[in-house]
């Protein structure tokens, strides 16, 4: 009996996404310890709305991620920009409009992912420019189609954005529901299977019928289409598009993928790590401005926690 | 792809895209028109040879915007004021570069993680130093970047240097065919008894050293710094690298695409000044340049060797 217990306490510290939110509750518990214990409540809710956004656009990463080694998605904060500015000004701040506005969004996300893709297919360019490349594009459309105006959201989209049902911020509600169908579809699919296939040798995938083409679209779309999601999400949540919104959501992205412990040699996905890192990242931040330290000395801590994360969790070997 | 299309391409683009901006613009067809055009574009080659420098040993640095912002925040304070502590720093930062390569390589690291998480201490650092834009620029740099070469405008001097010191570097030496070898095949490397940490450790380096000069180059020519003012080129570095021929694994590479792949990037940008075109689409027509290059490339590949990269296996 006790060993048994042993053993599943071991199963669980081997598990990747241990650590994140083992680190999460550390940086939790630092913050509260400066407002001696006051504010809880509101720290995570805080951290729970925003790290919605950064588990969204993470969870798009990583399918390309585990694409495996030079597939990466770099146009994300300039999908995220184009759909946010697109759909709010389809709105126009009209409610009857919200859903349809959703589906301009998503819209958006499907046309830029398949464009990207269409890129690395057809012109064979390495992900990281095909990307890199269109973003130049879905950034001049952005600026283009805005002209520099600001659009409300509609009143009850900012309210729903905003708001909580039972305690919980509507926009973790939506986080979690991603997650969990990304899980599934993971792990419980084929096409997480095969997605794996790709990441961990694409040949062999290939000669033994995986549709390997078809997994790479549907990878760089479900990417994209999400960014649209957290485009559309944040816009209404903070009163507006804007175009450098998406900015430091490329960081994120990326550094949510590997702290959550996914392989970032492919291969290898993990989907309750990209919710620890989103709130570690968010945690890490508001830790350090409790304790009053400016940006620089908040930036380089930032970075010393990630590189110090993935050098502790690493140690397996490299698997390139 | 053979050599021979390899640095073809680059030198073709190159000069279509110059014939296109001289044809819009007849005055930029002399020394003062060529310095303006290239002007810029020294710090971006130097930056780009940098990135060329990582990826040589399959590897990638996404932190070298931010670094060659902090080294410009640097040299617009400390080197300026206190020269002898602001080289110091300046090595340090070059070994701290090193200690990262060989972290990468002990530890089996992902390169493109830590060097992410290298961009935020870099530019953390750079925030502390310059908190808002400043500094000025040591008056000797100034000299150097505004030096008047007779015939040939200092601009195109430095890229040729660059490209030809670099070329013999990395091309023409037993220790550029080691680091390359790191890149093409690292075991077979340390079979023949050559410290692969060391050699990272020394490609991680002189990727430092490049950026330490980008960044002195930039306060030259802008003689003031801000945190934020070299963050674009951890991506134009990656685009002039592959612009220039060099491909993500395999040790590649090749140092005058790569500074030729640099001067395309800052052309482009004047090119779309010269075509009058809206503001609004600037950014979108360098994507379309990039991507047209890379299409021409396709094309060019397909009558050479069967292309391999894209599709990683």
């Amino acid at each position: 009996m006790a060993s048994s217990r042993l053993s599943l306490l071991l199963a669980i510290l081997r598990r990747p996404w241990f650590w994140a939110f083992a680190a999460s509750t550390i940086a939790f518990f630092a913050t509260l310890t400066l407002s001696e214990g006051r504010g809880g409540g509101e720290l995570l809710s805080a951290a729970l709305t925003f790290a919605s956004f950064s588990a969204i656009v993470g969870i798009g990463q990583m399918f390309v991620i585990t694409l495996g080694p030079g597939n990466v998605d770099l146009s994300i904060p300039a999908t995220m920009t184009l759909a946010g500015t697109l759909s709010l000004k389809f709105m126009d701040g009209q409610t009857a409009l919200i859903l349809p506005g959703l589906g301009n969004a998503l819209a958006v996300g499907i046309a830029a992912g398949a464009f990207n893709y269409l890129l690395i297919r057809l012109l064979r360019i390495p992900p990281i420019i095909a990307t890199l490349s269109a973003s130049f594009l879905y950034q001049s459309l952005a600026i283009w189609w805005n002209r520099g105006l600001r659009i409300k959201p509609p009143e009850a989209l900012a309210d729903f954005a905003t708001g909580s049902t039972g305690g919980i911020p509507n926009l973790t509600i939506i986080g979690i529901l991603i997650a969990v169908v990304s899980w599934v579809l993971l792990e419980r699919s084929i096409f997480g299977r095969w997605v794996s296939a790709f990441g961990q040798n694409t040949r062999a995938a290939r000669l033994s019928g995986v549709p390997v083409e078809a997994v790479r679209a549907a990878t760089y779309i479900s990417s994209a289409v999400l960014a649209s999601l957290t485009g559309y999400l944040l816009a209404s949540f903070s009163g507006g598009a804007a175009l450098n919104m998406g900015t430091e959501y490329l960081l994120i992205s990326i550094a949510v993928v590997v702290i959550g412990g996914s392989s970032i040699a492919g291969g290898n996905s993990n989907v309750p790590g990209i919710w620890g890192g989103a709130l570690l990242m968010f945690l890490v931040v508001s830790m350090l401005n409790s304790y009053g330290f400016g940006a620089g000395v908040r930036l380089i801590m930032t970075g010393a926690i990630i590189i110090a994360i993935v050098a502790a969790a690493s140690g397996k070997g490299r698997s390139v | 792809m053979s050599s021979r299309y390899r640095i073809l391409l680059p030198v073709l683009s190159l000069a279509v895209l110059l014939a296109a901006v001289f044809y819009l613009q007849p005055r930029a067809m002399s020394y003062f028109g060529l310095n303006l055009l290239f002007n810029l574009a020294i710090p971006i080659a130097l930056a780009t040879i940098a990135q060329m420098m990582v990826i040589m040993v399959n590897d990638i640095d996404l932190s070298i915007g931010t670094f060659v912002s902090f080294v410009a925040c640097v040299t617009a304070t400390f080197l300026n004021e206190a020269p002898l502590l602001g080289a110091a720093i300046l090595l340090a930062s070059i070994l701290a570069y090193a200690a990262i390569g060989a972290l990468i390589h002990l530890r089996q690291l992902p390169a493109i993680v830590v060097t992410l998480g290298m961009s935020f201490v870099w530019g953390g650092l750079a925030v502390l130093l310059l908190p808002s834009p400043g500094g000025t620029s040591p008056a000797w740099i100034r000299a150097v970047m505004t030096v008047k070469p007779p015939l040939v405008p200092m601009a195109v001097v430095a890229c040729l240097l660059i490209a030809g010191l670099t070329h013999l570097l990395i091309m023409r030496s037993a220790t550029g065919t080691l680091l390359r070898a790191v890149g093409g095949n690292a075991q077979a490397v340390a079979r023949s008894g050559w410290s692969v940490t060391g050699l990272k450790a020394g490609a991680y380096a002189l990727a430092g050293f490049f950026g330490v000069l980008s960044g002195i180059c930039l306060v030259g020519l802008t003689t003031s710094a801000d945190a934020n003012i070299a963050l674009r080129y951890t991506l134009l570095s990656i685009a002039g690298v592959i612009l220039g021929g060099g491909e993500f694994t395999g040790g590649r590479v090749s140092p005058v695409g790569a500074v030729i792949g640099a001067l395309t990037l800052a052309l482009a940008g004047s090119f779309l000044s010269f075509m009058r075109l809206s503001p609004d689409w600037q950014i979108g027509a360098q994507g379309a340049i990039l991507i047209l290059v890379l299409a021409v490339r396709l094309l060019f590949s397909r009558h050479g060797k069967k292309w391999r990269v894209a599709n990683n296996g």
